[in-house]
């Protein structure tokens, strides 16, 4: 029932004990980052002082303004030559943001994936097929490691090409994928397409399903067209990347894994901790994590701890679904975008006004972004129009990596903006 | 060059946008002439020949929309079949091409309206050959 027995069936008690060891061993190795002793000295916080998880809160938080500005080492807590793997963001919104890990991190890490895998129910034997991006994006190669970890015949299939990802799942005996939920219902609808019914000609029986929102619907509607029992997964790459936190059979809320992370709730305004129980913004402590550790890191991401025990025997934690951002980012197809990278390719055209819209839909499990611009100087000019739309387009693309809809729309035709300006109209619906 | 005043609107593919605009000539007593927009899909341009380019030019711009008055061709044709073909013949000919054209009968005489991606060689074509160009005063007198 328990990959970790050890750590999985901890008390609240021993716990808590085990996480403030841990965060003493943190801090230390924290004063090997020239960021952190830097941090330490301007805050007048002597390491010796952090002895219990409450002192942890002396400690101003980390952001991932943070992150850029010492880019690309300047938080690595160990000797360079000790690294062995780095993952970087896309860094679309300026600079990137670098991990690094350590051989022992790597090890952790793929065990806390395997950890989650287990405790869904996965053993040696399943095929786990892959269809995350590999490369830089953590959810290929951390799910790869941590399936293979498990001892399951791990399929890196990576995105996309729909008809080859179902070709290997009726080929190998594919019996638990990891796909975005908008992907698993574009899954399903191209199976029907090819004449393969899922329950009948495949033998999937597990979904694990992350990195994009989705309500409790949405996952009963992959089960049932699949076929399948859906397990909601929960990861960034500041923390590793897939394997913080993970639903275990109950399928009701994210156990995150204590023993990596000391969890903080706090109201993203006032930054003081949110009473028990209600949402605000995830804050994470790394505590099992050499390279690079981040104490009070601001995950952005709004959700709250729910409350009670769990049925499984974990008790570990449990995260309620993710509400949202306490910022403005938005995930499409399981890509980061931030409107600000939108509006600055939007603002390096002459002809273009100051007013702007994205509109994120979806229609076929496909999300669409239109974004809508004031066009501010108007010439009597079709095939210019034409052009400059195509231009907006390509230049956006590069940036985000998705191709929008751009509509050049008069001037004055966008709502106005008054105050905090909304950019970002999210009119996706639950199809599947 | 004689060319005549031209007014273009930028307007959304949006139900009442066109209603608006045209409101707006009402109110303003200024009389449309010809006008022409064709069914794209995102955005259209509304091309316009009025009394008072420069005027209703203003009362848009007042009404926050997006105008511009532009310079175009208008050639006037007797009312015999054939005209027309014979004066687009002298310009392509030239190797001319044309971006947009429209045409309307005004007082009994053809006008054709039309831009070009060559101005000066198209003046000169209609100069040597003794077509007949208007300027917005005289296309207007013949309203």
């Amino acid at each position: 029932m328990y990959l970790h027995p050890e750590f999985e069936t901890l008390t609240r008690s021993e716990l808590e004990v085990l996480q403030t060891e841990r965060l003493r061993a943190t801090i230390k190795q924290c004063m090997n980052s020239p960021f952190y002793r830097k941090r330490f000295e301007e805050s007048h916080i002597r390491p010796e002082e952090i002895k219990n998880l409450d002192d942890l809160r002396k400690i101003p938080f980390t952001t991932k303004q943070d992150l850029r500005d010492n880019y690309p080492f300047g938080l690595a807590a160990v000797p360079m030559e000790e690294v062995v793997r780095l993952h970087s963001s896309s860094g679309t919104t300026g600079t990137p943001t670098v991990i690094l890990h350590t051989q022992r991190d790597l090890d952790e890490w793929a065990n806390a994936v395997a950890r989650c895998l287990y405790m869904v129910g996965l053993r040696p034997g399943d095929i786990f097929q892959n269809s995350s991006g590999y490369g830089m994006f953590t959810g290929g190669l951390g799910f790869q490691y941590g399936a293979e970890r498990l001892g399951m015949l791990t399929v890196p299939a990576a995105a996309g090409n729909t008809k080859r990802q179902i070709k290997f799942i009726t080929d190998f005996g594919t019996t638990a994928l990891h796909a975005i939920p908008s992907y698993a219902g574009r899954l399903y609808e191209v199976m029907v397409e090819m004449g393969i019914d899922p329950r009948r000609d495949t033998n999937l029986h597990t979904l694990i399903i992350g990195a994009e929102p989705h309500s409790e619907e949405q996952r009963k509607r992959i089960e049932n067209m699949l076929g399948v029992k859906a397990y909601n997964s929960f990861g960034m790459s500041e923390m590793c990347g897939p394997g913080v936190a993970f639903e275990c059979k109950e399928q009701n809320g994210l156990h995150i894994w204590e023993d990596y992370y000391i969890v903080e709730i706090v109201d993203p305004d006032t930054l003081e901790p949110v009473p028990e129980g209600e949402v605000g913004e995830l804050v994470l402590t790394t505590i099992n994590r050499e390279a690079m550790p981040l104490l009070r890191y601001r995950t952005r991401d709004l959700t709250r701890i729910l409350p009670g025990t769990c049925p499984c025997g974990r008790h570990h934690i449990r995260l309620d679904r993710m509400k949202g951002r306490s910022d403005d980012m938005m995930i499409l197809k399981g890509v980061n975008i931030f409107p600000i990278q939108i509006e600055t390719i939007l603002m390096q055209f002459a002809e273009l006004g100051n007013n702007y819209l994205i509109t994120l839909t979806n229609e076929e499990a496909n999300d669409l972004m239109t974004v809508e611009v004031e066009l501010k100087e108007f010439s009597d000019d079709y095939p210019h129009l034409q052009a400059l739309t195509k231009e907006i387009v390509r230049q956006l693309k590069d940036e985000i990596l998705i191709t929008p809809i751009v509509r050049l729309v008069p001037k004055g035709t966008l709502p106005q903006q008054e105050g905090k300006a909304v950019r970002v109209k999210d009119l996706r619906k639950t199809l599947i | 060059m004689t060319t005549v005043q031209q007014l273009s609107i930028f307007v959304e593919n949006k139900s009442g946008t066109l209603l608006h605009v045209l409101e707006l000539f009402k109110e303003a007593k200024i009389q449309l002439v010809a006008s022409t927009i064709s069914d794209t899909v995102e955005y259209g341009i509304y091309r316009i020949i009025c009394t008072e380019p420069q005027r209703a030019l203003e009362v848009l711009k007042t009404a926050g929309i997006s105008a511009n008055v532009s310079e175009v061709f208008a050639i006037t044709l007797d009312n015999v079949p054939g005209r027309a073909a014979d004066a687009i013949r002298l310009i392509s000919n030239a190797g001319i091409g044309i971006s947009y054209l429209y045409s309307f009968m005004l007082s009994g005489k053809g006008i054709l309206i039309f831009r070009t991606d060559n101005a000066e060689k198209t003046n000169q074509v209609i100069q040597e050959n003794n077509l007949i160009p208007l300027d917005s005063d005289k296309l207007l007198a013949l309203v």
